[in-house]
């Protein structure tokens, strides 16, 4: 009898304690972040217009032949306001190419934009009315991709990138993508 | 004088409901029925816990554009939400399709209804067997 006691009062500690490491173990993560869908297939076909220059066209021949940063973005998005500045470093920093995705936005305040923060992209692609946007299953920028050398799609970061983000993940996965990086930073 | 206050206020509701949505032209009824039936299925990805029928986030806005031109250019409701599917995952369609991933999703409510129905039924299968002991035990008492 004895014995069912202490089971029957161990059943709410071992409740609340379970809880606590269910919720410990969910602090760190962002509920609203989704995973990709796009994870491991190629970047979804494009024929979009340059942002510098609306004659212009880019398709998915177009991308680096290289990994390379895909960066979703827009004049609107406050938090990308934030990341401009890390990406203009990590671009003099680092020779990883950044692709810019400027997603529905106005092109006269994008290219403002870029004249008075700096231009980290090697180029533009205007995505007016955000086709790419959906087909890469965007859903709150800033969102970076990150793309092989064959044009799949390996990775994808919601959200502002910064000095953490970048040491913590952009960079061991772009190394993973790129094993040129790693001997570069060796050399260095 | 009532009535018209009722009818004022219920025009000003409407309006208020409707202030989100924007109006489409379909070709029949069979379409603007089958819109208002996907767009109330699929989940905002930006704003979590509405139907982009529901949002007024851009996305959703966009969502529902994409959702009226197929249903003009002949998609069935299966193709459109493989479509939203493709791009959004699982997340988007308020009905989950039944797979492996989602099972918890599915059974733990069954899993936790059985848990605590066969814990309900012991416990009142046993304190049947102690009123009955109860109640013998007051008729012997009776009888004495």
């Amino acid at each position: 009898m004895a014995n069912k006691k202490v089971i029957i009062t161990s059943i709410p500690i071992v409740i609340f304690t379970a809880l606590v490491v269910v919720f410990w173990f969910s602090l760190g993560n962002d509920p609203t972040e989704l995973p990709s869908q796009r994870i491991g297939k190629e970047v979804p076909e494009f024929r979009l217009s340059n942002l510098h220059n609306a004659e212009e066209f880019f398709t998915n021949q177009d991308l680096p032949k290289k990994p390379f940063l895909l960066n979703v973005w827009a004049t609107w998005c406050v938090s990308c306001h934030v990341e401009h500045p890390y990406l203009v470093k990590f671009a003099n920093q680092y020779p990883i190419p950044i692709i810019g995705l400027n997603y529905k936005d106005e092109r006269v305040d994008a290219l403002k934009y870029l004249q008075k923060g700096g231009d980290p992209y090697l180029f533009s692609i205007a995505d007016e009315d955000g086709t790419m946007g959906i087909d890469l299953g965007v859903y709150g920028a800033p969102e970076t991709f990150l793309v092989d050398g064959n044009g799949v799609i390996h990775h994808r970061y919601v959200g502002v990138i910064d000095n953490r983000v970048w040491n913590t993940i952009i960079l061991p996965k772009m190394k993973e993508l790129d094993p040129n990086l790693e001997q570069l930073e060796a050399a260095e | 004088m009532k009535k018209l206050i009722v009818i004022v206020c219920a025009l000003m509701m409407a309006q208020l409901a409707q202030a989100v949505i924007e109006t489409y032209e379909f070709d029949n009824e069979a379409q603007e029925q089958l819109y208002y039936e996907i767009i109330n299925e699929l989940r905002c990805p930006k704003c979590q816990n509405q139907t982009i029928a529901d949002s007024d986030a851009p996305l959703s806005r966009d969502l529902r554009f994409i959702v009226q031109q197929k249903i003009k250019a002949g998609e069935t409701k299966r193709q459109i939400l493989a479509y939203m599917q493709e791009r959004y995952g699982d997340f988007v369609l308020y009905d989950p399709p039944l797979q492996p991933a989602n099972y918890i999703l599915w059974f733990s409510p069954l899993v936790i209804f059985l848990v605590i129905l066969a814990i309900v039924v012991a416990r009142v299968g046993r304190r049947k067997v102690t009123l009955e002991g109860e109640s013998n035990r007051a008729n012997q008492e009776k009888g004495e």
